[in-house]
């Protein structure tokens, strides 16, 4: 049976990724607090940074992807 | 006092009262999250401090105690300190320790003692286990300490093994990742500091108004 790791060899630092959930929450809720004062509106604010960031991240990561494919 | 009032759209207008703003940013620099609590925007003033103080700490814990340490030498020029002390007195110990072990200094708060260079190609800035340390059988006269928040004793070498590559070495890529914890929370205690000290960064319905009437300008321009 083929190993992910052994097709794709960035799937073994996939892992790390998780790492960013808690940096994505964080950015998003402190960079939605300095542009609203009620907390409804922040909560709202910090939910569509959070997807930006993620989609972001997944544009990015799509990229990285493609680029390093055929290598 | 200073009072910052925003139009809103529908409703009342949003009211900050930001006190002294220079005393708020201060003390929004010295403690995520104090600043707001001056000037009673307890809510804010909470989701500031457990965001960034929790960041700050989850980081120090993923590099354990080592990642916030002051050190401008020519070989260990550790910039990323510069962003850390945004979160100000968490990281002002850095300080403290750096001074302490200035000129071959103890640190305090000793996390654990190192073999100095020179001791064998195995032993070499690895770390002496407790009970050697402890009975002081086999402890060498002179070892490296790690202290907490403290920099790298012994000397910073380029290409050749020292107590910060060991540090990379046993803690892997952890040790990037508390670094990186560590300075987004230095980074985003900044957008608190505005935030203190300015009022959030609310649009109003003129910018509003205004910003709309750009994109127009702007889509029409592309249309010709």
């Amino acid at each position: 049976m083929t190993n992910l790791i052994d097709i794709l060899p960035l799937a073994d630092s996939l892992p790390r990724l998780w790492y960013a959930l808690p940096l994505v929450v964080v950015i998003s809720l402190v960079y939605g607090a300095t542009r609203h004062e009620n907390l409804r509106e922040i909560i709202v604010q910090s939910y569509r940074s959070m997807i930006w960031v993620v989609g972001f991240m997944a544009i990015i990561f799509a990229i990285i992807f493609i680029a390093g494919y055929g290598n | 006092m200073v009072e910052v009032v925003y139009p809103q759209e529908a409703g009342n207008p949003v009211r900050v009262d930001l006190r002294d703003p220079y005393w708020a940013a201060l003390l929004a620099w010295l403690w995520p999250g104090a600043g707001h609590f001056y000037q009673r925007r307890y809510a804010k003033g909470f989701l500031f401090m457990i965001c960034i103080v929790s960041t700050f700490i989850f980081g120090l814990g993923l590099g354990r105690g080592r990642v916030v340490y002051a050190s401008f030498e020519p070989g260990d020029f550790r910039w990323q300190y510069i962003c850390q002390l945004g979160v100000g007195g968490l990281a002002l110990p850095a300080i403290l320790q750096a001074v302490k072990t200035r000129d071959d200094g103890e640190p305090l708060f000793v996390l654990c003692q190192r073999y100095p260079e020179g001791s064998g190609a195995e032993k070499s800035f690895t770390q002496i286990p407790v009970d050697v340390v402890d009975s002081g059988m086999g402890l060498p006269a002179k070892t490296y300490k790690d202290g907490f928040m403290a920099p790298p004793a012994g000397p910073v070498y380029q290409n050749e093994m020292d107590v910060l590559g060991m540090w990379h070495f046993e803690m892997q890529h952890m040790f990037e990742m508390g670094t990186l914890f560590c300075v987004i929370a230095g980074l985003l205690n900044l957008l608190a500091i505005y935030d203190a000290f300015t009022g959030p960064a609310i649009i109003t319905p003129e910018q509003k108004e205004k910003m709309e009437a750009k994109k127009k300008k702007t889509a029409a321009s592309k249309d010709d």
